[in-house]
């Protein structure tokens, strides 16, 4: 098992969650939220990517496989992507993961897209906030662990 | 494409800052930087007190030459702020400045979290995360770019124009593209401007004059920006023209047409003087209209009705052959290098506070209605008449209409108070009037300000300090209307009937800054003013390369203030022309032709068309690439890298935040 | 014996279309038998477990298996067969990558059993009899081999040195490896024996294909009748040609059905699905999220879509055992 640093073990569950945030309008907001002093949950850990549509699902799942409890991407509104459409795409993509992950059995609550202009910074906030506490009330992803069983999991004594 | 010292020899540098207490109080800095110490890679971590200062800058140069390093990750502030800064120091230290990672533990860190323990471990998790990646980051150059010569100045207010004279000076082409018939903006409507009470007519014309004269200006009005492309240094601008049913060139200003015009009597509201006169169909929007040109109302003109018999107007003009009636609209296409923006603001709707009784009650009226009554060639000739044709004897100023009120605009719009001092002056001086200004606070700073607030104060304007919570009529049919607030001061309830009620209406963003702000590619601030890139640091830049704010579509300000920002953006234009060229992030997107299977997914992906399918293989042209990643995430091969964030780095980085290394 | 090199082959949880492709080598596997001494090989010659376990360690030159990991006696099997090969190739999507089998991590064992032995409607158990490891009756003690959870590709139980992709393999690949193998010259361990590049670069329909697709339609290969000259992505149907690795020479294209993915995805791709999901999506002709909502409702199973042949072997694995209701 990887050592996380975040404690999990003390008293309530603390998840983790991956944040993609665009170059141009979310990533700004989060700085924003910082120079007015706003305070939030300290769950998430913020990756910066130049644009939501540079994105890959494969992220995603990176993410979920390796401890994360939850994913966040945030982007421009529609219409206001710096590069046009880039947010569309990542809709797009949005959409089809979510089903996706729904038939793998993750709870919807762990995968979330969010437009948050660059002025947005309490929405920031607000979202950080509320995902956080949904995750907590969920509990943890714990794919590790299913993973890591896999490879010492013990056949059936008695089935059914 | 892997990076080039993969073999566990990658000798890393970190840079924890402590920025004073910024970051130092809500994380245990040390901690951190003992932490990073122990990562793979590190040979160096250090924590210092604000390592952009010289001595922390030099604190990376020096390690790089002592200490052989080849990366280096600095944990401090947000990389919008001093990626640049840190980046310059390890170049100085002769490694590839690309071969850097900026962490945020400031904006996204010690500002936003109170409990130390988490926002520590939230700092080790970055830091961790910051020293997987920039192990994948490989050298890459910055993209120079050429920088056309001409610039673009959206609005001809006053900021526009004093942007555009300041380019122009400099000996830059610049392209003056105003909507309205003629340039001037607001500060053409204003009689006198504060504190200095010069009269806005004589300061403005001569500007406005230079304008027209200018010869590297060119002067478009009635017209808009329609589509931009490109990026900075060659922004292609498409602009359209409204038909002004005359022909600019041909016209000469001697505004015979006006005269003789079939209809007598103007019959159409008179937009410059927002409604308190008429004008004919063909009329000029104001004497010192620039350009001296007319304009002719398709509205109200009966020739693209019914068809006018006499056309006393083409009459007129004969063989100056000014007027065209089938004008249409065009469109003219033009590369300029950076653009200004300068599209000003609107003035607060009073019909949006109903017990104000704006628009039930003759006689209260906005701000902007009265500076054309006061103005000498307003449509009172200066004479303050009433709608009902008395000449007040008191006035009630109503102070912040529309600013810092919850159920409004919460800003405060920063020149209400002081023009309604100029407002309480002026008709004081014009009719000897009682004046009442209600006001919340009295906001009268920078030069000047205070000194005139004081001699209003004593020419006898009585200032009461309370909102005003009801307007109504007098009892007994007098005419006059009560104003009721609660004076603060005195902590009682006034009821005050005036003659003339004035609204200090306040500053808002054009209604349409949204498309605006759209077809630039930039932001707004919550309030909906164009937002700036940095509020202190980059006051006129915006988070598009290239284009810039001037005045008060940025917010609310002066016209002291509006000059010196429009100069500012001026002075950031050309500096971008002068040097020729701009260097670019080099986050470009490339195909690796043998990895390409040429199935095109990534084609259509781009927003500039930057990818061609050459021979059955994706090709990226650099130039064109703006770096969004877009294709990146869309190619089912995995063909194509973005430079700085390539797979490997973010798939590092993912890693990096989540498990121990 | 002679000092031939030795090779063996093996099962484990397949359909068998791996070994028929073997045996469909024809002429070519006759040349292969006389190159090599084939010492293990269950579906075609009769050895047993025990002559394996008295091999030398490394003493087979080459092991293909083929076939997921399911069970326990499977599981042993391979790590026997490790240790006896110098060389181990997972031949075949099951063994590479999970494969069709590996669509049963979208259940966990307790659901299968159920469906399986009790409520499938072709199932007649009225006494509710399950499979046990481990039975007693009339004084014999029948023991059968444990059947895990998750199904797993070959790689995630023990050291595979190579790859030859497909469902199943083409011969040109197996004629290839085999090739690679007895001449020695191999590529560095861990490599897919196919080229790395998408499947679009061989198919003789890409020429027809849009540069700028938008898909508003997805079709089912039974709703339309495909023209069979034109990309089939851009006819709406769903081809994972652009997110799978070439060398079958576009088979089912040439047969006017889309590529399912048996050739799995290239090296740079960490999840087959997931990549081929964010191509698929991005050309998606719609912005207005209903409307994409409404276009993506045209892929009914989108794991059993884009996952067809690799659930084992993405990086989700398998659905989450705790969240997995248990179908009747
Ligand atoms: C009632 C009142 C009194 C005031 N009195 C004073 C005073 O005494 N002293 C003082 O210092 N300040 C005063 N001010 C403030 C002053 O008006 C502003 O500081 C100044 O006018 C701002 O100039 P600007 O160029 O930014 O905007 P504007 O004057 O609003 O000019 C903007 C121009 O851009 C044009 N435009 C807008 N959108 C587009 C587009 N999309 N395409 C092309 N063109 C476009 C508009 O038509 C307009 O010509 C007063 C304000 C008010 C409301
Ligand atoms: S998406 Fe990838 S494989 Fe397809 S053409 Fe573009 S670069 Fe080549
Ligand atoms: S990253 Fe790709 S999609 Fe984005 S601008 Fe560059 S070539 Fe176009
Ligand atoms: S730049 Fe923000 S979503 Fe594209």
């Amino acid at each position: 098992m990887p050592e996380t640093t975040t404690d999990t073990s003390s008293n309530g569950f603390e998840p983790r969650i991956v944040a993609f945030f665009c170059n141009w309008c979310t990533y700004l907001a989060a700085d924003l939220a910082g120079t007015s002093r706003m305070k939030y949950a300290p769950n998430a850990r913020v990756i910066r990517v130049m644009c939501s549509g540079r994105v890959d699902p494969q992220f995603v799942l990176e993410a979920l496989a390796n401890g994360a409890d939850g994913v966040l991407i945030g982007g421009c509104h529609p219409g206001d992507c710096h590069y046009q459409e880039g947010n569309y795409k990542a809709l797009r993509r949005f959409k089809l993961l979510q089903r996706m992950v729904a038939d793998l059995g993750v709870e919807e609550e762990r995968l979330r897209l969010e437009w948050i202009s660059a002025a947005e910074a309490d929405r920031v906030r607000v979202v950080m906030d509320e995902m956080t506490d949904q995750l907590r009330r969920l509990g943890p992803f714990r794919h590790e662990e299913a993973v890591m069983a896999i490879a010492a999991q013990q056949p059936q004594e008695v089935p059914v | 494409m892997s990076g080039p010292s993969l073999n566990g020899d990658t000798r890393i540098g970190v840079y924890v800052c402590h920025c004073g207490t910024n970051i130092a109080g809500p994380i245990d800095v040390e901690a951190v930087t003992e932490y990073a110490a122990g990562l793979p890679g590190v040979v160096v971590a250090r924590a210092y007190k604000y390592m952009c200062s010289d001595p922390g800058q030099e604190l990376i140069t020096h390690d790089i030459l002592e200490e052989g390093l080849d990366r280096v990750v600095v944990a401090s502030c947000s990389p919008s702020l001093h990626e640049e800064t840190f980046r310059r120091a390890v170049a100085k230290g002769g490694v590839n400045p690309y071969l850097f990672q900026m962490v945020n533990i400031r904006e996204h860190g010690s500002w936003v979290h109170d409990d130390v323990e988490m926002a520590t471990a939230k700092a080790k998790d970055l830091v961790r995360a910051g020293v997987a990646r920039v192990r994948f980051h490989r050298p890459l150059e910055p993209r120079r770019v050429p920088v056309d010569g001409s610039a673009m100045v959206v609005g001809g207010g006053i900021a526009g124009i004093h942007a555009a004279l300041t380019l122009a000076n400099a000996g830059k082409h610049v392209y003056l593209v105003e909507r309205e018939p003629t340039i001037g903006g607001h500060m053409a409507q204003f009689d006198k401007t504060f504190p200095t009470l010069d009269c806005a007519a004589c300061i403005l014309t001569p500007k406005m004059t230079q304008v027209r004269n200018h010869p590297n200006i060119t002067l478009w009005t009635m017209a808009e920006v329609v589509e931009v492309d490109g990026f900075v240094g060659a922004y292609r601008v498409k602009v359209r023209h409204e038909p002004r049913f005359i022909i600019e060139d041909a016209c000469v200003g001697c505004l015979e047409c006006i005269d003789v015009c079939v209809f007598r009597n103007g019959k159409t509201p008179d937009e410059f003087n927002l409604g308190l006169s008429k004008r004919k169909p063909i009329y000029i929007p104001f004497p010192q209209a620039v350009p001296q040109v007319v304009v002719i109302d398709p509205e109200a003109c009966i020739e693209f009705r019914a068809g006018c018999r006499k056309k006393t107007c083409v009459e007129v003009c004969a063989d100056r052959n000014a007027i065209d009636f089938q004008q249409v609209a065009t469109f003219d296409e033009v590369e300029v290098g950076t653009i200004v923006l300068a599209t000003g603001f609107k003035t607060f709707d009073a019909g949006r506070i109903p017990y104000y009784g704006y628009g039930r009650y003759d006689n209260v009226y906005t701000a902007l209605e009265v500076e054309r009554l006061v103005n000498a060639a307003g449509p009172t000739t200066g004479e303050v008449v009433l709608r009902d044709g008395r000449t007040p004897q008191s006035v009630g100023i109503i102070h912040c209409v529309g600013s810092r009120d919850e159920n409004t605009n919460t800003h405060c719009s920063r020149v209400c108070c002081m023009y309604s001092l100029k407002l309480a002056h002026l008709m004081k001086e014009k009719t000897g009037a009682e004046v009442y200004n209600f006001y919340i606070d009295m906001r009268t700073p920078g030069k000047g300000m205070e000194e005139f607030y004081n001699r209003v104060g004593s020419e006898g304007v009585h200032f009461i300090r309370g909102k005003v919570g009801d307007v109504y009529p007098e009892a007994g049919d007098t005419g006059r209307l009560v104003l009721q607030a609660e004076d603060t001061l005195l902590g009682r309830i006034r009821k005050i009937p005036v003659d003339m009620v004035v609204l200090a209406t306040g500053i808002e963003p054009q209604s349409d800054a949204e498309d605006v702000r759209r077809l630039f590619n930039i932001t707004c601030s919550a309030g909906g003013f164009f937002m700036e890139r940095h509020p202190k640091l980059a006051p006129v830049s915006t988070f598009t390369d290239g284009v810039f704010l001037a005045g008060t579509c940025q917010g609310p300000r002066d016209i002291p203030d509006t000059v010196a920002q429009a100069g500012a953006a001026a002075a950031e234009a050309l500096a971008l022309i002068d040097a020729g060229s701009i260097l670019l992030e080099p986050n470009t997107a490339f195909v690796s032709a043998e990895d390409c299977s040429g199935c095109k997914t990534c084609i259509g992906m781009c927003p500039y068309q930057a990818i061609a399918h050459i021979d059955g293989k994706a090709v990226i042209n650099e130039v064109l690439c703006k770096g969004c990643g877009t294709c990146v995430a869309a190619c089912p091969s995995g063909a194509i890298h973005q430079n700085l964030f390539d797979d490997d780095e973010i798939f590092e980085e993912i890693l990096g935040v989540l498990i121990h290394a | 014996m002679t000092d031939k090199p030795k090779v063996a082959f093996y099962w484990c949880a397949s359909c068998g279309g791996c070994e028929e492709a073997v045996v469909d080598l024809a002429e070519e596997l006759l040349g292969v038998a006389a190159a090599v001494d084939i010492v293990f090989w269950p579906v075609a010659l009769d050895f047993k477990r025990a002559d394996v376990e008295a091999m030398e360690d490394g003493e087979i030159l080459a092991t293909f298996v083929n076939g997921a990991i399911r069970t326990t006696e499977q599981e042993e099997m391979v790590h026997l067969l490790r240790k006896k090969s110098k060389v181990l190739v997972a031949f075949g999507a099951c063994a590479q990558l999970g494969g069709i089998p590996g669509l049963a991590n979208l259940w966990d064992r307790e659901a299968i059993f159920e469906r399986a032995y009790l409520t499938s409607p072709t199932t007649e158990n009225p006494a509710g009899t399950v499979p046990l490891t481990d039975y007693a009756a009339n004084g014999h003690r029948i023991q059968l081999p444990g059947f895990y959870d998750t199904v797993m590709s070959l790689d995630q139980v023990t050291q595979v040195d190579y790859a030859v992709p497909g469902c199943a393999p083409t011969p040109n690949l197996i004629a290839a490896a085999v090739g690679a193998l007895l001449s020695g010259d191999l590529p560095p361990l861990g490599t897919v024996l196919a080229p790395d590049v998408a499947l679009c670069s061989e198919c003789d329909r890409r020429d027809t294909k849009p540069e700028d697709l938008h898909i508003t339609a997805f079709k089912r290969p039974h709703e339309i009748i495909a023209d069979d000259e034109t990309c089939l992505l851009a006819q709406g149907l769903l081809c994972l040609g652009p997110a799978t690795r070439a060398g079958c020479g576009a088979q089912c294209i040439g047969a006017n059905m889309p590529c399912t993915g048996c050739f799995g995805p290239t090296s740079r791709v960490h999840d087959q699905g997931a990549k081929a999901a964010s191509a698929i999506a991005s050309l998606v002709g719609a912005d207005d999220p209903a409307e994409i909502e409404r276009i993506l409702d045209g892929i009914p199973d989108p794991i059993g879509t884009f996952y067809r042949y690799g659930l084992p072997h993405s990086l989700m694995v398998r659905r989450r055992q705790d969240t997995v209701e248990t179908t009747a």
